[in-house]
C-alpha cells in the first residue's frame, strides 16, 4: 500500500488543480482485501483514502463531532441505529447502487432492526460473539469434558475460578458481555429495562476477578501466543487468532465455539455520513463491494461472512464450508441481536460496567 | 508606552489566553450542558442567527447538574483518589531511580556527559506507544522476564505483572524517568563544587555534606522533575489501559469512558475541568509559598 499511498499522492499533486476525484473510506482494521482497493482505483480513476479504526465508539465519537471528511464509514448496527437517530447518515440513492440486487434477504431482514427499510446502509460483514478456547489447556484445567460450547464455561464462577490459573479474556463491551450474561441467566437477551439488566451483576462479578483482562482487541494475540486459554470475544478475531497459531506452529490450538445457549449476532454496516464530501463516489465504493466477485474476495481473505448472496457461490470452501464463520441454519435461527439502550439506560449499564471490572 | 513593551508583555498573556483560556471556557461550556443524541451530542448550542434572545436562552440551559452528579457518585471520587495515589507512588519513584542516575552524569568528565545525555534522550526518538507495548512483551507471563527468571530458577511459576498495578508504576517509571532525569541533571550540572570542598573542610562527612548541601542546591530541579512526572502521570490512559488490569482504577480511563462508552460529552468534560482544578490549586499555593519563602530569605 505504501507505493499506491505515493502514487496517489504523486496523483494529488499533478491532479490539485484539475480537482482530481477523491473518496475517503473509514473501515475497522485488518477487515479487507487490499487488493480490492487497488481495484477500486483502477476501475473508477477515483482516489481511494482508506483509513482504519478499531473501534465503534471511536467512528461515533469523530461522526458525532461532525466534519469527519468521511465518505463511507463502517459501524456495527446498535451504534448504526443510534447515529441514524442523530441524523448522522444520508440516506443511500439505491438508483446508484445496481449491486443491491445481490444482497441477501435473510441479512436484510435482520438489520432492519437497526435500520428500518435499510434506507441508509447496506452490509459489509457479520458475525458471532462466542468463545475462543486454547483447547488443549482448557481440557488440562477442566478434564475432557470441559463446556467449552456453553456460556456456563465463562459465567459459572466454579469453572471459572479454575480457568483464571491458564488466563482468561472478555470484551471491554457491556454491549457483548451483559445479552451473554442475560442468556445464560435465562432472561431476554435484548432486555430494556434496568431491572432485568441489573440481574447480571451478581454473575459477573463472582467472575470478574478470574477475569485477567477486559480488553476487545488484544485477545487476539494472547490467544495465539498461548497466554490465556479462553477469550470470550469476535468470531473472525478467533478465527485469525487460530489461523496465527497454525501458522506461528507453536503447539497452540484455538477452536472457536458458538455457545449452545445462543449467542449475538452482529452485522457492520456500510454507510454514508450526512456531510460527505463526495456521496457520488461513496455510492461508487458501496456498489462496487457489493459486486459478487469483491465481496468474495473480500471474505476470503478476512474469514468473515457477508451479507452479498451472490457472492456466496464464488467463496473458498474453508470459508463457506466453515460452520464458525457461516454456521447452519439452526445455528443461525438461535443467534439474537440487540438494539440500542436509552442513554440513561446506557449510563447506568457502564456504570454498573466499571463497578463489576473494578470492584468500585 | 512603546511598542516593544507592550509587545513583551502581551505575549504571554496571548500565549495564556490562546492555549489555556480558551480551550478551557470551551471545555467549561461543554461540561455546563446536557447530553443530546445530535451532533454534537450535547444541547444548548449557541444560535447566533436568533439574536440576543438565542444568547440569553443558551445561557439560561446552562448548569451545574453535572458536577454535582460527580459529586453523588463515589466512583469518580475514588478514581482521583486512585490516580492521584498512583501519580504520588510512581512520581517518589521515578525520583529515587532518577536522582542517582542524574548525579552520575553530573559527576562523570565533560568529554562523557554529552554521550550520557544523549543515551537518556535516546528513547524519545522511539514512539512512546511502541515503547509501552513493548512492555507487555517483557512482563507477560509468558514475556521475557518471566522465562529469565524461571530460566536461572529464581522461580518456579510466571509472576502475574502484566495487568496488575504493578505494571502500571513500571510504565510510568519507565516512561517519565528521562523528565525526572533531566531538570536534576541540569541543577546538578551547575552545582559549585567547591562548596562541597568547604562542606567537608568544615567537619562534614560526605554523606552530610550531600544531605546539606548538593540536595538543597538541586531542590528545584528535584521540583520540576516531580511537577513534570506527577502532572501527566495523574491524567495517564494510555499505560493503565495497556499494561494495568481491569482493577487499575485511574481517571483518565473513566474519563475516556465517559467519553467514548456513555457518549457523555457534558460528564467528560465536567470531569476534565474538576481534574485541572486538583492540579492547579496545589500548584498555585505551592507557587505562592514558594515566593514568599523567597521574598523572606531575601
Amino acid at each position: 500500500m505504501k507505493f499506491t499511498g505515493m502514487t496517489m499522492a504523486a496523483a494529488l499533486v499533478a491532479a490539485g488543480a484539475a480537482g482530481a476525484e477523491e473518496v475517503h473510506v473509514y473501515n475497522w482494521s485488518d477487515y479487507i482485501d487490499e487488493e480490492l482497493l487497488t481495484k477500486f482505483e483502477e476501475e473508477t480513476g477515483i482516489d481511494l483514502i482508506y483509513d482504519v479504526f478499531d473501534s465503534n465508539e471511536i467512528l461515533e465519537t469523530k461522526l458525532l463531532a461532525g466534519g469527519s471528511g468521511y465518505d463511507v464509514v463502517v459501524p456495527s448496527g446498535t451504534f448504526l441505529s443510534r447515529q441514524i437517530q442523530a441524523g448522522a447518515f444520508q440516506k443511500l440513492d439505491k438508483s446508484k447502487l445496481p449491486n443491491i440486487e445481490n444482497m441477501w434477504d435473510a441479512i436484510e431482514e435482520r438489520t432492519e432492526k437497526y435500520d428500518p427499510g435499510n434506507e441508509y446502509s447496506v452490509n459489509y460483514m457479520w458475525g458471532s460473539t462466542g468463545i475462543g478456547v486454547n483447547i488443549n489447556k482448557v481440557k488440562e484445567v477442566l478434564g475432557d469434558d470441559a463446556p467449552v460450547n456453553s456460556l456456563a464455561l465463562l459465567f459459572d464462577p466454579a469453572n471459572m475460578e479454575k480457568l483464571a490459573s491458564c488466563g482468561v479474556h472478555m470484551l471491554d463491551a457491556p454491549t457483548e458481555v451483559i445479552p451473554a450474561a442475560l442468556t445464560y441467566l435465562g432472561e431476554e437477551s435484548d432486555a430494556q429495562d434496568y431491572e432485568t439488566i441489573e440481574k447480571v451483576e451478581p454473575v459477573l462479578t463472582a467472575i470478574a476477578p478470574h477475569v485477567l483482562k477486559f480488553h476487545s482487541s488484544e485477545y487476539i494475540n494472547a490467544l495465539a501466543n498461548g497466554d490465556i486459554c479462553v477469550a470470550f470475544g469476535w468470531s473472525g478475531d478467533i478465527l485469525q487468532a487460530r489461523d496465527r497459531a497454525a501458522e506461528a506452529d507453536n503447539g497452540v490450538e484455538i477452536e472457536y465455539h458458538i455457545p449452545k445457549e445462543g449467542a449475538l449476532m452482529w452485522f457492520d454496516q456500510m454507510a454514508i455520513p450526512v456531510d460527505a464530501p463526495n456521496a457520488d463516489a461513496a455510492h461508487k465504493f458501496i456498489n462496487f463491494i457489493m459486486d459478487a466477485n469483491n465481496a468474495a474476495a473480500a471474505s476470503n481473505y478476512v474469514y468473515y461472512a457477508n451479507g452479498n448472496m451472490a457472492s456466496q457461490a464464488l467463496l473458498n470452501e474453508d470459508v463457506i464450508g466453515d460452520t464458525a464463520i457461516y454456521p447452519d441454519e439452526e445455528t443461525v435461527n438461535n443467534l439474537y441481536t440487540t438494539t440500542t439502550w436509552d442513554p440513561k439506560v446506557n449510563r447506568n449499564v457502564t456504570r454498573l460496567w466499571t463497578k463489576i471490572k473494578s470492584g468500585t | 508606552m512603546n511598542f516593544r513593551r507592550l509587545f513583551l508583555i502581551l505575549t504571554p498573556y496571548t500565549w495564556l489566553l490562546v492555549f489555556f483560556l480558551i480551550p478551557f471556557a470551551i471545555v467549561f461550556k461543554i461540561a455546563l450542558s446536557d447530553y443530546a443524541i445530535s451532533i454534537p451530542p450535547y444541547t444548548p448550542q449557541l444560535d447566533l442567527s436568533a439574536g440576543w434572545e438565542g444568547v440569553k436562552s443558551f445561557f439560561s440551559d446552562l448548569d451545574f447538574e453535572n458536577f454535582t452528579f460527580l459529586a453523588s457518585d463515589a466512583l469518580y471520587y475514588s478514581a482521583y483518589l486512585s490516580s492521584l495515589k498512583i501519580a504520588a507512588i510512581a512520581t517518589l519513584i521515578t525520583l529515587l531511580v532518577g536522582y542517582p542516575v542524574a548525579y552520575g552524569m553530573a559527576q562523570s568528565s565533560d568529554e562523557w556527559r554529552p554521550t550520557l545525555m544523549m543515551l537518556v534522550i535516546l528513547p524519545f526518538w522511539t514512539s512512546f506507544l511502541i515503547r509501552v507495548y513493548a512492555w507487555i512483551g517483557i512482563l507477560s507471563n509468558e514475556g521475557f522476564l518471566n522465562q529469565a527468571l524461571m530460566g536461572i530458577g529464581l522461580i518456579d511459576s510466571p509472576l502475574t505483572i502484566l495487568n496488575t498495578n504493578v505494571a502500571v508504576y513500571v510504565g510510568i517509571v519507565y516512561t517519565y524517568l528521562p523528565f525526572m532525569v533531566l531538570p536534576i541533571y541540569s541543577a546538578l550540572e551547575k552545582l559549585d563544587g567547591s562548596l562541597i570542598e568547604a562542606a567537608e573542610d568544615l567537619g562534614c562527612s560526605r554523606a552530610q555534606a550531600f544531605w546539606l548541601v548538593t540536595i538543597p542546591l538541586s531542590k528545584p530541579g528535584i521540583i520540576a522533575g516531580c511537577f513534570l512526572v506527577f502532572i501527566p502521570a495523574l491524567g495517564e490512559f494510555v499505560i493503565p489501559s495497556l499494561l494495568g488490569g481491569s482493577s487499575t482504577l485511574m481517571i483518565g480511563k473513566v474519563l475516556f469512558e465517559e467519553f467514548f462508552s456513555n457518549r457523555d460529552w457534558p460528564v467528560a468534560s465536567a470531569v476534565a475541568v474538576v481534574l485541572l482544578l486538583i492540579l492547579i490549586i496545589p500548584i498555585i499555593l505551592f507557587q505562592r509559598n514558594e515566593q514568599k519563602q523567597r521574598e523572606a530569605g531575601l
